[in-house]
């Protein structure tokens, strides 16, 4: 009987060397005249061990890695297809306390699936929830929605259900629904590893999207530093439209929904979601006053549903499962998963997707394994370049959207960056602001010129004069209080933290 | 005086053009068709978009140079773009570009001498758990770089070309 083979496509195990690995088994394969079947999945998410190489047997798949070119002669010499004798062997990939401890609800099938496989994506649970979906009215799909208390997953947590009611109850047509995949925070990967991991998913939960709120058209807004994303939406929408799931005439019903892919041209501020929508339209990324509500005047002035990935991509579970079944996962206001990414200096790098709930210690110590340099850990970012440092100090906090902004911190989309002691804080300070002079659109003064102040003045405090802290602090609050979006309104957050917990960076007695 | 387009470049601009001029929004996907077989998108091209999309010239060149991604000259062979957002900053993102610059004799967005590199910043290639992290040509990814690869990376292209 024909072995499973598994090596990932996934960009990040690609950026590790697994294009050359996968090709390397496939040459062993036949050269031993071996009867094997090579799946390029999706990444478990178990970054630090990419490539992962993964065999099925009657027990499970086993995992090895992480597997490089000169690692394969070896495998095979220790017949890595019977056996778990080979020093990368990790034994059962879901036995591993990395991925057995996580709540994989939107990630269920990313790393086991073939993404670009419409079959093996219906054979793990793929289209009942757009299955159910087409046997509701788009209120009872709403209402669904908003019972799993799902909220927002790009960093806003605005609940879904509310937003998708708004739309459905304008009146104008047509109507429009958005993906917003232009994933520009620094340590997060979230969306892309969904898209290219489990493309199939994001397409029904549009598809969904769009019977709710009356769509017939969708896109998908990404980056074009995602090219192996791009990809794998272009193959699985056409996939899907050729089988029926997408087009017209959808699942044999009068629906028609379809969705076209559009890359972004490298401009962080277009994750903001009127900068997004003008440049779907063709025109600078420059964000746009509200109201109007994108939900009633948003792509070509029509009402349009935007969602991020990670939102999108739960929908299906949500139908298909039932929103009490979501609900019951989480804390507080909080419900359902977030997937977490461990990014930057950590020893064990990757997505974990957790129920609301643990705490940003137990993610970064139980999951992150400390730091990967092994130096102490000094402050960690979350929530992206416009998310707080937060100290040793704050690691107790929850992981919630509640618990986070009531230390003035923000959860964001979930991207977790640490750094070690040999970070200087004023640095990061000043970057932040220099990211901000970088990537402001421009429309407000206080983003677009106390951004390159801003870089002034920390330069000025870094060479010694402290005296400008004060005015670094005003100016803070000018760009938090006088920017339309969140790149002016929360790029204070990590120069703000940075100050206040790392005081001694700037020259100043330790807070 | 703005160059006109001729000869083959005109007649791909105009085959890219007319192959999307329909689309709502066309503008994007029509300059990342142009600068995808060309490699930059050149200003003659403006006018004709202009013209096919019944926009301003203004707002199509506008458009072009609001966004970092396109590019108005060649660039050269390969486009070496190093992450320097945070998660890569935390793993030595900011020695690895010094490096680079070193290494390459140019500094960002320029060209080596011999048109075989450009080097250009980015911020953040979603490989955030295994940076620092490049991209390099159509959709080459690298993490965990350091100089050393980094090296080795660019004497392995300049010798495949």
């Amino acid at each position: 009987m024909s072995i499973r083979i598994y090596v990932p496509r996934d960009s990040g195990a690609l950026a590790l060397g697994a294009a050359a690995v996968a090709a390397a088994i496939a040459c062993e394969v036949i050269a031993r005249g071996l009867d094997c079947e090579l799946v390029r999945n999706g990444s478990r998410g178990l970054c630090w061990l990419e490539p992962l190489v993964e065999v099925a047997t009657p027990q499970g798949r086993i995992a090895f890695g992480p597997v490089t070119i000169a690692d394969v002669p070896s495998l095979f010499a220790a017949d890595f297809l019977h056996s778990q004798r080979h020093p990368l062997c990790l034994g059962p990939t879901e036995a591993i306390p990395y991925l057995k401890n996580q709540e994989r609800l939107t990630f269920a099938r990313v790393g086991v699936t073939d993404p670009l496989s419409l079959d093996d994506y219906l054979a793990h649970g793929g289209y009942q929830g757009l299955q159910r979906a087409l046997t509701l009215s788009a209120d009872a799909i709403i209402d669904e929605v908003g019972e799993s208390g799902l909220r927002g997953r790009g960093g806003a947590a605005f609940p879904t259900g509310v937003k998708w009611r708004t739309v459905q109850q304008a009146a104008a047509t047509p109507k429009y629904v958005v993906c917003n995949a232009d994933e520009g925070d620094s340590g997060t990967f979230s969306d892309r590893m969904l898209m290219e991991g489990d493309p199939f998913a994001l397409l029904e939960g549009m598809t969904i999207a769009g019977l709710a709120v009356g769509a017939s058209q969708g896109y998908i807004y990404t980056r074009i530093e995602y090219p192996h994303a791009i990809a794998a939406l272009r193959a699985a929408i056409a996939t899907a439209t050729a089988r029926g799931y997408l087009g017209a005439r959808l699942r044999g019903t009068e629906r028609t929904f379809s969705i076209d892919v559009r890359a972004g041209g490298g401009a962080y501020v277009c994750g903001e979601e009127t900068a997004m929508l003008e440049s779907l339209e063709g025109k600078r990324g420059i964000v746009r006053a509200k109201p109007p509500l994108p939900a009633l005047a948003g792509l070509f002035g029509q009402p349009t549903a935007i969602n991020n990935v990670i939102s999108l991509a739960t929908v299906p579970i949500i139908l298909a499962r039932g929103a009490a079944f979501y609900r019951d996962y989480g804390v507080g206001r909080s419900r359902g998963t977030l997937p977490f990414q461990l990014a930057g200096n950590v020893a064990h790098g990757g997505l974990v997707e957790k129920a609301f709930g643990l705490t940003l210690r137990q993610l970064i110590e139980e999951f992150g394994g400390g730091t990967r340099s092994g130096r102490p850990l000094r402050a960690v970012q979350v929530g992206g370049p416009l998310g707080a440092y937060l100290p040793e100090a704050q690691l107790g906090t929850v992981l919630d959207y509640e618990a986070f902004a009531a230390i003035g911190a923000v959860v964001g989309h979930g991207g977790v960056v640490i750094f070690d002691d040999r970070v200087d804080m004023a640095r990061q300070a000043r970057y932040a602001m220099e990211f901000c002079a970088l990537e402001s659109c421009g429309k407000c003064t206080p983003c677009r010129i106390g951004s390159t102040r801003g870089v002034e003045v920390v330069d000025r405090i870094i060479a010694g004069d402290t005296t400008q802290i004060p005015l670094l602090r005003d100016l803070c609050d000018t760009l938090q209080h006088g920017s339309l979006c969140a790149m002016g309104s929360m790029t204070p957050y990590p120069v703000r933290s940075a100050l206040d917990y790392f005081a001694e960076d700037f020259g100043t007695p330790p807070s | 005086m703005l160059e006109t387009l001729a000869g083959p470049t005109l007649q791909t601009v105009e085959r890219l053009i007319a192959a999307k001029r329909q689309l709502p929004g066309a503008l994007l996907p029509l300059l990342h068709d142009i600068q995808e077989a060309l490699g930059f998108v050149p200003p003659a091209a403006v006018p004709l978009l202009a013209t096919a999309l019944n926009r301003s010239r203004a707002e199509v060149h506008g458009v072009l140079t609001y966004y970092h991604y396109f590019r108005q000259q060649p660039a050269g062979q390969h486009v070496l773009r190093i992450c320097r957002a945070e998660a890569c900053q935390a793993n030595g993102a900011e020695a690895l570009l010094e490096h680079a610059r070193r290494a390459l004799g140019c500094t960002d967005h320029e060209t080596t001498a011999d048109g075989a590199f450009t080097l250009e910043p980015v911020y953040c290639l979603g490989q955030c758990a295994c940076g620092p992290a490049l991209w390099i040509d159509a959709d080459e990814l690298h993490a965990r770089m350091t100089p050393e690869k980094l090296d080795a990376l660019i004497a392995e292209k300049r010798s495949a070309t």
